[in-house]
């Protein structure tokens, strides 16, 4: 078991599951992240291993201790709430000793902590600040900083970056990932942006209205996503209907090699491979032909829409700053063999 | 161009008229009064003297009259702030149905004129009334509570409370929930994270109540004039028997304007030490 275990947790408002029978186990030092689409009880979850939220039923473990009943204040755990929720009345050094003064900390071992954490998430010189007077990205290091101040057992995140502009996010997601690796904090992380999730956490706990349907590695989420709605939810993906036949796709007519499957002959599926898998070469020369209808420039990237005889196929490459490809132009789709997948049945047959 | 100019001026223009005739006229007129001279048989004299703001302020009957009125709006201030802090955050942690019911409940007492409200509490002060029946029923001696501060400052209170519920109410709900529960989350009890985080926030709403109800409290007349009796008086009542009474009009003014000056001078010290904190940190 792990250290901080969730078993079958479930929240009840009225006839409504915000969450559903949740089990995980995250192991000490673990970051994990709850990705989820609005209202999935990501929140909801984060907030009962708080103690903000009393769970309808299920249990919380945390180091072999039960924590389902006890009061958020004995906890112990470290919270940064998405709005941060600083102390607007007090300066920044004294809105991080606060959790010390709760436990009776002496004055210089707490000024000196404050001190540390301070140093930490780079906030040093800003002590006699109030939040008022910082900058969004400072005020979230300041959240974390007095989370973190009282060495908690598990950081608890809610969506700490999404009231940040996109460049300083990336910043603060490596900043977050440096800190929690430099503390070894145990750290669940609510997020609904994909790429936050992929790109700073262990593990990945997809939610999906109050249920959890797959807890992965980034990588492995990415490439292999236990449901459709995950491989939509996570990076884009290309989907065409048609039938499982020989071992191969068969998609209106098209055959075309596919990943193996446990499909059955001549059963209706949907086959799905990711647009960055897709190469362009010269017609002939690569599983399927097409023509560029659309071409899109995303600056570190270029998005073409491909008509195909197999349907429409979006194919993303980096750019290597020559201009590739002018919507009309007829070119060749190459891919992995096993690059497309079966991804299960047809939603209607085709 | 020259419309540029002349466009600030015609817009403040109303509300400038409005204060002019309605604020300042009258306080310099009242101002003017108060340095006339007045003789019992002649009446109001064409001369200037500063005689009744000497009499005024060596007098220990119109002293102590001033101290009451202070006292009694101080107190006012301290048991509305006490009774209608508390009152408005419950009202802000409850549930929709019952926080419009509540608030109404809160507010209803405005809708009721002041003077009824004071004769109802006569009513039930009153040596026969409803307050000694009971504490003779329950075996208690009857004390006297119509015609005392007590009964003015009970009655004030429950005419002001609204004006300090109402601000803190505001205040409280410009506050985040989440820097409660953070506070809590941190090992907080829920009595210190009321004491240290939620109060604190609050205290421009406190600010704010506080001066409405001081300031209302000392200039109270219909209150002190049926709850206090001709004995018990305050400055309002007692400027308006100068004026209504004694017919000694320059007086009057003089009492109104030291009492102006008294309360002014008290509000903006008030004001100051407890604003310049506050603002310092909450902006
Ligand atoms: N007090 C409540 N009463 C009734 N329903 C609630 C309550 N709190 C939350 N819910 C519902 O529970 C569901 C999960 O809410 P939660 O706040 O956990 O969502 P979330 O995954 O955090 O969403 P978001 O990404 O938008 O923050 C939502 O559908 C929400 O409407
Ligand atoms: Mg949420």
């Amino acid at each position: 078991m792990g250290f901080l275990a969730l078993q079958s947790l479930t929240k009840r408002y009225g006839d409504f599951s915000a969450v559903q029978d949740l089990d995980l186990s995250v192991g000490k030092g673990e970051f994990v992240s709850l990705l989820g689409p609005s209202g999935c009880g990501k929140t909801t979850t984060l907030q009962m291993i708080a103690g903000l939220v009393e769970p309808t039923s299920g249990k919380i473990m945390l180091d072999g201790r039960d924590l389902t009943h006890e009061k958020p204040n004995k906890r112990g755990l470290g919270i940064v709430f998405q709005s941060y929720a600083l102390f607007p009345h007090l300066s920044v050094a004294e809105n991080v000793a606060f959790g010390l003064e709760m436990r009776k900390v002496n004055r210089a071992a707490r000024d000196a902590r404050v001190k540390d954490v301070l140093a930490l998430v780079r906030l040093t010189g800003m002590e006699d600040r109030y939040p008022r007077a910082l900058s969004g990205g400072q005020r979230q290091r300041v959240a974390v900083a007095r989370a973190l101040v009282i060495a908690p057992p598990v950081l608890l995140l809610d969506e700490p970056l999404s009231n940040l502009d996109a460049k300083l996010r990336e910043e603060m997601q490596f900043e977050l990932s440096r800190i929690q690796r430099s503390t070894g904090t145990t750290t669940i992380m609510v997020t609904h942006d994909q790429a936050e999730a992929l790109s700073i956490s262990d593990r990945v706990v997809v939610m999906e209205a109050g249920r959890m349907t797959q807890v992965d590695a980034p990588y492995r989420l990415y490439e292999n996503p236990a449901t459709a709605f995950i491989s939509s939810f996570v990076g884009k993906m290309n989907r065409l209907d048609g039938v499982w036949r020989q071992g191969g796709a068969d998609i209106r007519g098209v055959q075309l090699p596919c990943a193996p499957s446990e499909m059955s002959e001549n059963t209706p599926t949907t086959f799905a491979i990711r647009p960055e898998k897709i190469a362009l070469c010269a017609t002939g020369s690569g599983q399927i032909d097409g023509t560029i209808t659309n071409a899109f420039f995303l600056g570190d990237a270029w998005l073409l829409h491909v008509e195909t005889a197999a349907g429409m196929v979006a194919v993303s490459m980096p750019n290597r700053g020559e201009e590739p490809a002018r919507a009309g132009m007829a070119v060749g789709l190459s891919w992995p063999p096993f690059a497309l997948r079966a991804e299960g049945p047809a939603e209607r047959p085709s | 161009m020259t419309t540029n100019r002349v466009t600030p001026w015609l817009l403040v223009a109303p509300g400038a008229v409005l204060f002019l005739g309605l604020v300042l006229v009258p306080l310099v007129l009242t101002g003017v009064l108060s340095l006339h001279g007045y003789n019992h048989t002649t009446g109001i004299q064409p001369d200037f003297t500063l005689a009744h703001y000497r009499a005024v302020l060596s007098d220990d009957y119109y002293l102590g009259i001033f101290w009451r009125t202070f006292r009694i709006a101080a107190l006012t201030t301290l048991i509305c702030a006490l009774i209608g802090a508390p009152e408005a955050y419950i009202l802000s942690r409850m549930r929709d149905p019952w926080r419009s019911v509540f608030l109404l409940v809160i507010i209803g007492p405005l809708l009721v004129s002041v003077v009824v409200r004071a004769f109802g509490w006569s009513m039930l002060l009153g040596s026969s009334g409803l307050v000694n029946q009971a504490m003779q029923a329950l075996g208690l001696p009857s004390t006297r509570l119509l015609y005392t501060e007590t009964a003015i400052v009970i009655a004030l209170v429950h005419v002001m409370l609204p004006f300090m519920a109402i601000p803190v109410w505001t205040s409280l709900q410009k506050l985040d929930p989440a820097v409660e529960a953070a506070a809590l989350t941190l090992g907080a009890s829920p009595f210190t994270a009321l004491r240290r985080v939620v109060m604190p926030q609050v205290t421009m709403g406190m600010l704010s109540g506080s001066l409405i109800v001081f300031g209302l409290s000392a200039s109270a007349f219909a209150i002190p004039g049926l709850l206090g009796g001709r004995r018990l008086k305050m400055a309002a009542t007692l400027v308006y028997d100068e004026y209504m009474h004694e017919l000694n009009w320059p007086l009057g003014a003089t009492i109104a304007l030291l009492v102006l000056i008294a309360n002014l001078v008290i509000m903006l010290a008030y004001n100051r030490a407890v604003e310049a904190r506050a603002r310092r940190t909450l902006g």
